[in-house]
């Protein structure tokens, strides 16, 4: 299985450009199969799927689920907690035991950066990075992308994101995906919850979230969890709040409407204001629709499905 | 045992100030005799050693061995093979065994299993705290008259200022030299390698500069205080060679070793997460990789020591996060420091030497590091031209976990004495024909 994006999808860091439009191109067609009454074409007929859960998951594994459920491939869940990694197997001892029973693809969230190459090297399946510690969420990054692209044209669009970049895959595969198809990219938090050298990578930094709410177009508001607290991150969730919560007041500042994205789950009141991520300008809803189409197009471009083909794909339905 | 001559090896030993042709008299187990055409005794053994350098044996003042506990990655007696075939004669144990040289009965043991061994001579290292726990000093004195040559907490900072305070003020009285391996736990929590934009790209937790500038920063004033002799290991940052210039400037009593992979590597090779490129002290960047040539070339950093690290290739096939930290050095070290320092004329050859054998034996009061007449016949031959390629499979340490596979080092080792018997010659090792020669 190779097609245009080779093997594995590992992050967006070594994708093109070319390739993130394929991607993005292709899963707008498969948007409206979620929409129908019967969601199910058979282009991964016969296809068998693993999704190997290591870390708790709702969204996102549900998402996966339905990808591949709704392009007719045979799934198979595995969670860690119920699985032969409690009694000490490895990791590469796990997956070569799926793959000895003759399976297609992986869809692997883990807790340790790296371990999804680390598995793509040694095992002949396809891997999905569903998340890997603090590295990469391509599929995350994706339908952020294709969230912003169904509002605007992501080339010269100004996003900010905000929050604990320090900890977040999420944030490292938006800021790829986004420099690669010409948006201006911008992160804002606290100091302690930004990587060292960040500005490296070619975006810009914000230490207060108005200057961030005043310059952007888009802001990609991240998840803050409780342990950054305890581990002497921050002071405080509620000073947190006050100082870099994206509220209704601090929006209303702004020269321009700004779209607001949350990849979830979302803490109310702590990063986000319940006004704003319920509020007209929310597409925090759209980006989980999007969600299945983009992950629905990954699996498909990874089975080496024809892109110009993913529109005729799409009919076979009636079949 | 017969005597021996190293016959017409360019002789660099800057002990003596002597780099010259020259013959080598080894008898007795001791240095005999050097100089130009010295005759053949009754029953001598020739070595020709034409084109060849031959230099006190290098001697290694940081390794881990493994033994007791964990002979399933080294052992005393594998460790010292790998040892002498890297040219070293001397190499020091460091205590963070299972169970830990804390006590006198520990050391016998260390120097019991390497006397049994043969090959390089092993100088066991004590604990500064029991059980390397960070709380009470342990037995120093005891260790000493034992037989052990330094104490170190190493694989841990020694834990905290008062320890090190009392362990500097109590190994005076011993003259032997506290090592301590400069990192502020508090801040390399989690940590994973270097924190800077590898790091960042990677997804790792990192390992900042500071962890390792904030514990030489109180150890130099420590050495102040107590007027005792801090050793610093594998020093990595530009920041700690900074320190430490500055205290020998003012006459303090500090000195430092560098490893071969600090001088050589960057966090680049983590990239791809390469868990043989995962070590603490982390591999930093280009600018520290700078200052730690520079600190070697104008004697800030004493010596080059290997940090010698052996583990598990189960261990090192894992998740990044998850493999262990250390790599294997001694059968490196020569090749890359000729590679990395010589060629490109950061050290002359005779400063190599220096900062591989008399420096370090000088620092830790070992024999050896010298071929002055009367001293051990301690020996290493190599050929500082030959090219060869790393192939781990091929070491003969247990353990094969080196980011340094398939590169080109330069000197090869032809033979190692010590104590006037050769313990390692070029042909030993099964010959893979990917020796250029000269």
């Amino acid at each position: 299985m190779s097609g245009a994006l080779g093997k594995d999808l590992l992050g967006l860091e070594h994708l093109s450009a070319d390739q993130i439009r394929l991607i993005l191109d292709t899963a707008e067609p498969f948007k409206e199969i979620s929409e129908r009454a019967i969601k199910k074409v058979p282009v991964l007929r016969g296809k068998t799927i693993v999704n190997l859960f290591f870390e708790a998951s709702t969204r996102t594994r549900i998402s996966f689920e339905f990808a591949e459920k709704r392009l007719s491939a045979d799934t198979v869940n595995v969670a860690a907690s119920g699985s032969s990694v409690v009694k000490g197997e490895t990791l590469v001892d796990t997956a070569r035991n799926l793959e000895a029973m003759r399976i297609d693809m992986v869809v692997m969230r883990h807790g340790s950066s790296g371990a999804a190459k680390f598995l793509a090297d040694r095992i002949e399946s396809t891997v999905i990075n569903a998340g890997d510690g603090k590295h990469e969420h391509p599929t995350q990054g994706l339908l952020d992308l294709l969230t912003i692209r169904d509002h605007r044209p992501i080339a010269g669009t100004k996003v900010c994101i905000v929050g604990d970049v320090l900890h977040s895959r999420v944030a490292r595969s938006n800021i790829w995906g986004l420099l690669k198809l010409g948006a201006a990219v911008a992160v804002c938090g606290p100091q302690s919850l930004l990587p060292l050298g960040i500005e490296a990578l070619g975006v810009h930094v914000f230490r207060r979230v108005e200057e961030a709410i005043a310059w952007a177009d888009v802001l990609n508001v991240l998840r803050l969890q409780l342990e950054r607290m305890q581990a002497g991150y921050i002071p405080s969730l509620r000073e947190y709040y006050r100082h870099f919560g994206v509220t209704v007041e601090r929006l209303e500042q702004a020269p321009r409407d700004l779209l607001i994205l949350h990849p979830g789950p979302m803490n109310r009141g702590v990063e986000i204001d319940s006004r704003v991520a319920d509020g007209p300008h929310s597409v925090i809803l759209n980006q989980v629709t999007n969600g299945v189409a983009v992950r629905m197009a990954v699996l498909y471009l990874l089975a080496g499905g024809n892109p110009e083909l993913a529109e005729a794909a799409k009919g076979a339905s009636d079949r | 045992m017969k005597p021996i001559v190293v016959r017409g090896a360019r002789v660099v030993d800057p002990s003596a100030g002597r780099d010259e042709i020259a013959d080598v008299l080894l008898q007795d187990g001791v240095v005999r005799a050097v100089g130009r055409g010295l005759g053949t005794p009754d029953g001598a053994a020739v070595l020709d050693a034409a084109g060849l350098v031959a230099a006190p044996g290098l001697v290694d003042l940081h390794v881990h061995l493994r033994e007791p506990g964990r002979e399933d990655v080294e052992t005393i007696a594998t460790g010292a093979r790998a040892a002498a075939a890297g040219g070293f004669t001397s190499v020091c144990a460091m205590p963070n065994t299972d169970p830990v040289t804390d006590n006198q009965a520990a050391v016998g043991f260390i120097l019991g299993q390497a006397r049994r061994a043969g090959f390089a001579r092993v100088y066991p290292i004590g604990a500064v705290s029991l059980g390397q726990q960070g709380e009470q000093l342990a037995e120093i004195g005891e260790l000493a008259a034992a037989g052990a040559v330094a104490v170190s907490d190493d694989g841990r900072p020694v834990a905290t200022a008062h320890l090190m305070r009392t362990a500097l003020e109590y190994a005076r009285t011993f003259a032997i030299p506290v090592i301590d391996h400069c990192e502020d736990q508090s801040l390399s929590h989690g940590g994973a390698m270097h924190e800077g934009l590898t790091s960042t790209r990677l997804g790792l937790k990192g390992i900042p500069r500071s962890a390792e500038d904030i514990i030489v920063a109180r150890d130099i004033a420590l050495a102040e205080l107590t007027g005792g002799h801090v050793h610093f290991a594998h020093v990595s940052t530009a920041g700690a060679v900074r320190m430490i210039r500055e205290a020998k400037a003012r006459g303090l009593r500090v000195t430092a070793e560098v490893t071969p992979h600090h001088f050589t590597l960057t966090d680049a090779a983590c990239e791809s997460y390469e868990t043989n490129a995962k070590m603490n002290p982390p591999l930093r960047e280009a600018t520290d990789v700078a200052a730690l040539r520079a600190g070697l070339a104008d004697g800030t950093i004493d010596c080059i020591a290997t940090d010698h690290a052996p583990h598990h290739y189960d261990a090192k096939e894992a998740e990044f996060d998850n493999a262990p930290f250390g790599v294997v050095g001694l059968e490196t070290a020569l090749g890359l420091a000729i590679a990395e320092l010589v060629e490109p004329g950061v050290l002359t050859l005779a400063q190599l030497v220096e900062r591989m054998a008399s420096g370090p034996a000088s620092l830790a009061h070992l024999p050896g590091g010298t071929l002055r007449p009367g001293q051990p016949a301690d020996v290493v031959v190599f050929d500082p031209a030959a090219a060869w390629t790393v192939d781990p499979a091929l070491f003969f340490s247990k353990s094969r976990n080196t980011p340094f596979g398939g590169r080109r080092l330069r000197g090869l080792v032809r033979w190692t004495l010590v104590g006037g018997v050769v313990v390692h010659s070029a042909g030993d090792r099964p010959d893979t024909g990917n020796r250029s020669g000269r």
